[in-house]
């Protein structure tokens, strides 16, 4: 199997619900990130927060998955008339066609965080009633998804941090090929919680300020929340103008637990590949949607992949100055992104940078740039040494 | 469903009173009793020793697996593209960070955050083995054996290599184990390969059905079965030990399950 068809796709991140929203603020370059608090988090960083999951009520048949991850999840199904699509797929397919493979790397861990604080002081027991299986543990959100949507094929949660929910479309693609499946909804979720912020506070990686990929001062990453879904089927179905998924390359770094390869072996190996599997040569990429976390190692190691591969001359930027890094939504995030590039011819120049970084070498992108583009490649990047590239391509006539 | 086909070439196990797939082997088949007894597991040499001791139960057992599957396999660790797959991660993990969350300061250490992450096994195998092939690392609560195994197939069958699969369960201590009663360690690792080898010791036809999930006749290993998720496995384990065809059922989601058909190649 070559390629699949994105026959519909949505996402809702701190830049607002839906495309859109998204758009707008892409193309007025307004970024999503608010200096905090958020909750009682007294630490000193800008968060890229979805507004109104905390008045958000689940549908009352599924309420026991009621947290704030799946809260979003139901927010970003409701967009775009994204369910519609499925519903209508089901028609095509039947609901056991269908896969769900989503990404996420803490789910609704907020729920346990919360449980943890109100617990017996004596016995240590949670309250009573705490859930678990539908909401912390790492499946609940493909289940509640699943359910929602009245899907019944196979389905997992991929759970690599912050390369997760671009690994699914790879997933998806595979369980297609074997003739699992004839669909696949895929995409990511992930919501604020205090493992991550305080988690990455004690690695000091969260900035103070809204995070500044690829600037000179860069000196961490802002959290954001958010969720993407997109529905995949096969390429016969697209027409003129439909978003491929052509290409996608996965790698592990074997370096170091939560820095990259300082020299981003693994990214090139990751973005090698997935140029191989769509059958194009570097300079046949248009743009690329750098993982770009605003970290000094990351950039830097990133910087070194794409020129190594690139050369100078390919325009990239990271939209993680607009959303936030989303983490294990991220993937999916910027998929959407790269969706809305090819089919608006828009590349969507970096926000929150000032003073590009003299000594990173890539041609990253200050202001917007109109340009008609044909293929480009998505970047993400996790802990663990977790690498995943994937690239979009325009159907054409 | 177009049926998936993959030789199981090199298996490793850990679990209470299993050490290493050969000496399960005469457990599964009934030629010994099974004596439920605390996890032993190796000491883990490949790893450096900056990181052996950042590590818990659940990164050893993995690894543990990992190796045990990749000898037996006569594969080499640094070329296999992996799977790992657990319910819930490192569960003593999860609870000391909600422990620390849930604390005045809420100061939690970075060695437990970035072992949090749930391909947290995976980043220190890649480590470990000078790995660089690609590697997932999935949940699907009860159904996370069968949806890892039908991942580590598809990803063997697409790359026309083979893919290790490494499946792994701990216990979650108080208040988590309540909610979540996972009764003991468990891990089963697989080396599947689409090639029939010198090594493979069976083949797997793998499709679905609705008919129920297949039990242990042995109480003991029945109850291990029911109460670890990478544990569904041990019907399917007990067929590899036994060398002869059959049909098992792993469980799967609702009301569809794997079906396996097991064809000894030794």
């Amino acid at each position: 199997m070559s390629s699949l068809c994105l026959t519909a796709f949505t996402m809702t991140s701190a830049l607002g619900a839906g495309l859109d929203a998204t758009r707008l603020a892409l193309r007025s370059r307004r970024s999503g990130l608010r200096p905090g608090p958020w909750r009682d988090v007294a630490l000193q960083t800008c968060i890229g927060e979805v507004d109104g999951l905390d008045q958000m009520a689940l549908s009352a048949n599924l309420a026991a998955y009621d947290s704030r991850n799946n809260r979003l999840a139901q927010l970003a199904l409701a967009q775009d008339g994204f369910s519609d699509h499925v519903q209508r797929a089901i028609t095509r397919y039947g609901q056991q066609r269908i896969g769900v493979f989503l990404g996420t790397s803490t789910s609704a861990i907020l729920s346990s965080e919360l449980a943890y604080r109100q617990r017996d002081p004596h016995s240590g027991a949670l309250p009573e009633g705490t859930p678990y299986q539908t909401t912390h543990n790492m499946y609940s959100v493909a289940d509640f998804v699943r359910r929602r949507l009245g899907l019944q094929g196979p389905a997992c949660v991929v759970s690599t941090a912050c390369s997760s929910s671009a690994k699914v479309f790879g997933m998806a693609r595979r369980m297609m090929s074997a003739g699992l499946i004839d669909a696949a909804l895929v995409g990511g979720v992930d919501s604020l919680c205090y493992t991550t912020l305080y988690g990455f506070h004690s690695l000091q990686l969260l900035s103070g300020q809204p995070s500044r990929p690829f600037d000179v001062e860069r000196d961490g990453i802002s959290i954001g929340e958010g969720a993407a879904f997109a529905l995949l089927e096969r390429e016969s179905l697209a027409q003129a103008g439909d978003v491929l998924l052509t290409g996608v390359g996965e790698s592990s770094d074997a370096h170091h637990m939560s820095a990259p390869h300082p020299q981003g072996l693994g990214a090139q190996l990751a973005m090698q590949k997935a140029l191989t599997m769509a059958g194009l040569q570097a300079d046949q990429i248009d743009y690329i949607n750098l993982h770009g976390t605003s970290t000094p190692g990351n950039d830097s190691a990133e910087d070194k992949a794409v020129c190594a591969l690139f050369g100078q001359q390919t325009v990239c930027s990271s939209t993680k100055g607009h959303t936030g890094h989303t983490l294990g939504a991220a993937g999916a995030i910027e998929a959407v992104v790269c969706a809305l590039a090819l089919q608006d011819g828009f590349a969507p120049g970096g926000v929150g940078t000032q003073v590009l970084d003299p000594a990173l070498h890539c041609n990253y992108l200050l202001t917007n740039l109109d340009q008609p583009m044909q293929h480009v490649l998505s970047n993400s990047f996790g802990f663990g040494g977790s690498n995943c590239s994937l690239v979009f391509s325009l159907k054409s006539v | 469903m177009s049926t998936l086909s993959i030789h199981v070439d090199g298996i490793g196990l850990f679990g209470p009173g299993l050490s290493g797939w050969s000496t399960a082997v005469p457990v599964l088949t009934g030629e010994q009793a099974y004596v439920p007894a605390p996890m032993q597991l190796p000491p883990l040499d490949a790893l450096p020793a900056a990181e052996r001791r950042r590590v818990g139960t659940a990164v050893k057992l993995a690894l543990s697996i990992g190796f045990d599957a990749v000898r037996g396999a006569g594969a080499d660790a640094a070329q296999l593209a992996t799977v790992f797959s657990s319910s819930a991660g490192d569960c003593d993990n999860c609870h000391n960070l909600l422990e620390a969350l849930a604390s005045a300061d809420r100061s939690v250490s970075p060695t437990r955050f970035h072992n949090s992450v749930h391909n947290a096994a995976s980043g220190y195998w890649s480590i470990a083995t000078g790995c660089m092939a690609p590697s997932t690392s999935l949940s699907a609560f009860d159904a996370t054996f069968a949806a890892a195994l039908l991942e580590a197939a598809t990803q063997a069958l697409d790359s026309a290599a083979p893919c290790l699969l490494v499946a792994y369960d701990t216990v979650y201590p108080e208040p988590l184990h309540s909610l979540r009663p996972i009764a003991s360690p468990f891990g089963v690792a697989m080396v599947l390969n689409p090639q029939r080898t010198e090594q493979s010791l069976a083949r797997l036809e793998i499709g679905w059905t609705s008919n129920v999930d297949t039990s242990m006749a042995d109480a003991a290993l029945e109850s291990l079965r029911r109460n670890n998720p990478s544990a569904r496995s041990l019907p399917l384990l007990q067929q590899l030990a036994r060398g002869t065809p059959d049909k098992v059922v792993i469980e799967y989601l609702d009301t569809t399950n794997l079906a396996l058909t097991v064809l000894p190649c030794q």
